[in-house]
């Protein structure tokens, strides 16, 4: 599941990297100490997110965790379908459960996150 | 040793007790506390038997007046109206009374469905979409509306229309105290509305039991860009059209009207509406409807993550109770009064305060002082102060009105409900001729 | 359970049936307002007043209640309602009261308050005391504007700290958030004291407040406590008692004396006061004589033998509607005056022992978060049968199966698969003996035949519930 193209942050966020368009989603070991997601509250688009700051929050039935921005840049799109059905987080964060994109106004933040070796020495 | 009632371990009990944990004394297990300080001298007397507590308290009891012998004109905030015998029926039953907060659904689906049953009543009644589980009382569900109305908005200006209950205000100002929120006080909705308020809001039926123009109040918000928020008198609801028909925000209220006694200011019960879009910045329990497992229909505390207990000092509120039995007692007056009920007290209530009104208005020197149509409460004042009038009609086994003189001259704003008879009225109107007649 | 109680009253309303009817007027008819006000149409049910009774009443058989079950809901305090109390409670002379009436004619109702106040005074030490507070939040939200106002009335404004250990109620930081404290947490150590290093860490001038639950959250009683108290003292800060598990302290020590400024207490726990199924509570606040006039209002005292309520002078002001829980404060006296000073601190010493039984009992099969005597409530850990996969979840479904509440679960959060149960003293030894012995059949069962236990309960109205589809999708009326 954890895939050698995609970069990680410590806060369980992935990213997927397309010239400079960023996709961001949170990691399946997130989504396992979660639970069952019900609920996400992600920016709008246009907003401006920063590398390792606050951009949204996720719910579960009994937690609440915020979403840390594992990249800086400009949200030009959303995934409208996981904030109507929000148990596609669960059934498949890496792929259909992706967030956000964002435009990245510095790509050398990526070399600030975790590689896939990395990331799961610490999980 | 003999036991008190309400503690069974025998002595030879305790002893086994402290041999199986391995202690030779009950003192050996709280060795963590300071020794000097242990067992202060507790000046709280002897114990009382029950039939010593009962002989007590109900001497206690009759030093207050019996209501029973007087006649009761007071309102401002806490009404005295019939309470059907179903009420205390299933009140006194311990399964309710005594279960804890549903925090096990499979153990607690009577106290959840009854819940349920109470959202959808008091949302049906406000004329909204949601209702939560329960605050503590009027005033502060609607300090807490003003709180919600500041995050939804991200704005912290505050604005009441006249002329709300100067208690309500006292408490928002405790809500609101260490916070950057401010209040604005405006006297008419048509008055230039400042601009960034998070909220307007209106008392209806307000403080002197004028009826404002909700729709008036309505489009203002509206146009100021801000949300509403309505406080009112629920017994009203199903004689006055309801809030959500004019399109308001949020909606509170104190619900003791509706079946709960008047009982010296508490318990009460806080109502709490607003529209769904709304529901993850309301406070306070909510109870959503599920399925279990099997697929069979059942109730459950949900939208928890916006509560104290997971999301601490970022939570809605610090809330942690819904008053759930005064809760049950407003469904099951609810259920019992139904649609003809509901329409019938608001109405007798309507009837009986204007027959009093109109009555005072032949007496020489009263001035009614409300311009505009009011429900079951009004203001008028004499030539007397309230304080001599109230007196005065004391005397006579009459509980008076509200001394409101500081905000009216000699200002009384007084109440009737479908409690109050023909007979009655007609005395305290006579009562009150007397007294200006005697001190003319 | 047949299936036509979870019919809800709106799918039971037949038009034109009644349960109840109200006299027609008896004065002349008045000339109505404009008909654009009036309510048009109001969809509510329409039954019989026997289907309402047996409604009701068989939806309250489906709860568990400490009248039917043991409930040993830990920090709960879920003992004995006595029910002279609720007799004594529906006396016309309390319940048929107007709040604003005269004083003159509420003399009891003032007398009571008075005696009230100087009983929880008396029992905490902390003479100042005002029963306003219509709840523990609500309570500790006063005792915390208290303490605000007390640093401002000394110009101490940068004063804006809240302590609060991490193993402390989630209301605890709400309430302090809501009275505009900045939260600063500090950690326990390992046998579930404040770290006392981590709190020197922490601590400077700025600290406002310490707000501290004793006994602590994990049953335990904090052996450091004069030593904290006097270190937040030297820094100018107030000491804040979270009296939620004062079931403990009864007779045997006064917070006043351990250094405590301010504490509320739930009179639905220790004082014995209906829970209801989540309210009404009762929050009384009680603060040191030099902290009483900033309580909030109302306050009842004699004035030449007669009783009023007044507002300190610079009193927090009113943070609810009247003058408190009147109904649950009447229960609350009735109470305490029943036990009086000896029943009191057989009170705390029963609920005490009751807990340590309990714990000595069952630390075998579960684990202890700390190997301490206990005080009114033992916080155990599921941590060894989570190896076989089974929850503290699992654990306290399957309880309800013997008709048994569940413990509190999942709390304090520092506590891995936490079980925190307090027996009360409301309890008998057989009671106890028998939750012992159903717990160490559970654990069994996890050995024998783990799949009964992971999908309890089986013997309940309904079978564990779709909790995300009510969070996704509420449906929140009918």
């Amino acid at each position: 599941m954890y895939s050698s193209e995609m970069k990680y942050s410590k806060e369980h966020e992935w990213i997927s990297v397309n010239k400079n368009i960023i996709t961001i989603g949170i990691t399946d070991f997130a989504q396992e100490s979660l639970g069952d997601v019900v609920f996400i509250d992600l920016p709008k688009i246009g907003t401006s997110i920063s590398q390792f700051k606050k951009f949204g929050e996720i719910e579960s039935v009994k937690a609440v965790s915020e979403l840390f921005a594992p990249i800086s840049g400009k949200v030009i799109e959303i995934n409208s379908e996981i904030e109507n059905s929000p148990e596609i987080i669960n059934q498949s964060p890496h792929e259909k459960g992706w967030m956000i994109k964002v435009e990245s106004s510095n790509l050398d933040e990526v070399n600030k996150l975790l590689t896939k070796e990395e990331y799961m020495k610490i999980i | 040793m003999s036991n008190h009632p309400y503690i069974p371990n025998t002595d030879k009990d305790i002893n086994q007790m402290l041999s199986v944990i391995g202690v030779e004394s009950f003192e050996k297990l709280i060795s963590d506390l300071p020794k000097h300080l242990l067992f202060p001298k507790l000046n709280i007397g002897n114990g009382l038997t029950e039939p010593e507590l009962y002989n007590h308290l109900n001497i206690i009891s009759k030093e207050n007046f019996n209501l029973d012998e007087y006649s009761l004109f007071l309102g401002a905030g806490s009404y005295k109206h019939y309470i059907p015998a179903t009420v205390n029926s299933i009140l006194q039953r311990g399964d309710f009374a005594t279960a804890y907060t549903p925090y096990q659904p499979e153990a607690a689906q009577g106290t959840l469905q009854s819940g349920f049953e109470f959202q959808s009543l008091v949302s049906r009644l406000m004329g909204m979409e949601v209702t939560n589980a329960g605050m503590y009382d009027g005033p502060t569900a609607f300090a807490e509306a003003c709180l919600m109305a500041c995050r939804i908005t991200k704005k912290n200006k505050i604005g009441l229309v006249n002329f709300f209950n100067p208690t309500i205000i006292e408490v928002l100002k405790s809500y609101i105290a260490y916070k950057e929120i401010e209040i604005i006080e405006i006297k008419e909705p048509k008055e230039k509305i400042p601009e960034d308020l998070a909220c307007l809001c209106i008392q209806y039926p307000n403080f002197f039991g004028s009826i404002p123009n909700l729709d008036e109040f309505v489009n203002i918000s509206k146009s100021s860009d801000c949300l509403s928020i309505v406080h009112t008198n629920p017994i009203s609801l199903g004689f006055l059209k309801s809030p959500g028909e004019y399109g308001v925000d949020i909606v509170t209220a104190e619900g003791q009207p509706l079946g709960v006694p008047i009982s010296y200011g508490g318990p009460y019960i806080g109502l709490f509406s607003c529209n769904q879009t709304h529901i993850r910045q309301m406070p306070g329990r909510i109870i959503g409807q599920t399925t279990d497992i099997d697929g069979k229909i059942a109730y459950t505390l949900t939208l928890q993550t916006r509560e104290q207990h997971i999301r601490r000092e970022r939570a809605t509120s610090n809330i942690c109770t819904s008053t759930q039995l005064i809760g049950l007692m407003v469904t099951i007056y609810l259920a019992t009064l139904g649609p003809d009920g509901i329409k019938d007290v608001g109405n007798l209530c309507y009837q009986k305060s204007h027959y009093l009104a109109n009555s005072l208005r032949n007496i020489k020197g009263v001035i009614i002082e409300n311009k505009n149509e009011f429900f079951n409460e009004f203001v008028f004042s004499t030539p007397l102060r309230p304080s001599f009038l109230n007196e005065k009609l004391l005397q006579k086994k009459i509980i008076g009105g509200l001394d409101i003189s500081n905000i009216i001259n000699n200002g009384i704003l007084i109440c009737c409900t479908e409690m109050n008879t023909k007979q009655q009225i007609d005395s305290l109107v006579s009562s009150i001729q007397e007294i200006l007649n005697d001190n003319e | 359970m047949n299936n036509r109680d979870r019919i809800l009253l709106m799918d039971r309303s037949i038009p034109t049936r009644k349960a109840f009817n109200f006299p027609s007027s008896d004065v002349p008819k008045q000339k109505l307002p404009n008909k654009n006000i009036l309510r048009k149409k109001i969809s509510l049910p329409e039954i019989s007043q026997l289907e309402i009774i047996r409604y009701f009443t068989n939806l309250s058989r489906l709860n568990f209640s400490i009248d039917s079950n043991f409930y040993p809901l830990g920090s709960c305090t879920m003992k004995y309602n006595p029910k002279i109390n609720e007799e004594i409670a529906s006396f016309s002379g309390f319940q048929n009261i107007h709040p604003l009436q005269d004083s003159k004619s509420t003399q009891g109702a003032i007398k009571l308050i008075k005696l009230l106040q100087e009983f929880l005074g008396e029992i905490t030490g902390l003479k100042g005391v005002s029963l306003a507070p219509l709840a523990g939040a609500q309570g500790e939200y006063s005792g915390l504007l208290i303490a605000r106002k007390f640093h401002s009335s000394n110009n101490n404004n940068k004063k804006n700290i809240a302590i609060i250990p991490d193993s402390a109620h989630g209301t605890n930081p709400a309430s302090a958030a809501m009275a505009g404290f900045d939260v600063m947490t500090v950690k326990s150590d390992n046998s579930g004291n404040v770290d006392i290093e981590d709190l020197k860490k922490i601590i400077n001038e700025k600290i406002a407040v310490f707000m501290i639950t004793i006994p602590s959250t994990l049953g335990l009683f904090e052996p450091n406590i004069l030593k904290i108290t006097s270190m937040v003292h030297k820094y100018g800060g107030l000491v804040y008692a979270d009296g939620a598990n004062l079931n403990a302290l009864l007779g045997l020590i006064k917070l006043n004396d351990l250094g405590v400024d301010i504490c509320h207490s739930n009179l639905h726990k220790t004082f014995s006061t209906p829970h209801g199924g989540g309210g009404p509570g009762s929050g009384p606040v009680m603060v040191t004589e030099d902290l009483s006039d900033f309580l909030p209002s109302p306050i009842a005292k004699v004035n030449k033998a007669s009783y009023e309520l007044f507002t300190p002078n610079n009193s927090i002001g009113k943070i609810n509607g009247f003058h408190g829980s009147f109904g649950i404060l009447v229960r609350a006296y009735s109470y305490i005056k029943s036990l009086g000073s000896e029943g009191l601190k057989q009170v705390s010493k029963n609920a005490i022992i009751n807990a340590n039984y309990i714990q000595s009992q069952l630390k075998n099969e579960y684990s202890l978060y700390s190997d301490r005597y206990c005080m009114h409530e033992t916080v155990l850990s599921a941590s060894k049968q989570k190896n076989k996969a089974i929850k503290g979840l699992d654990i306290a479904k399957r309880l309800l199966d013997y008709g048994i509440h569940a413990p509190t679960m999942y709390f304090p959060q520092i506590v891995d698969e936490a079980l925190m149960i307090e027996p009360t003293e409301s309890e008998s030894k057989e009671t106890i003996d028998n939750f012992i012995e159903t717990m160490k059949n559970i654990n069994d069962e996890i050995s024998n035949s783990p799949e009964i236990v992971k999908s309890s309960p089986h013997n309940l109205p309904v079978k564990r519930l779709d909790e995300a589809k009510a969070a996704r999708n509420p449906i929140l009326k009918r």
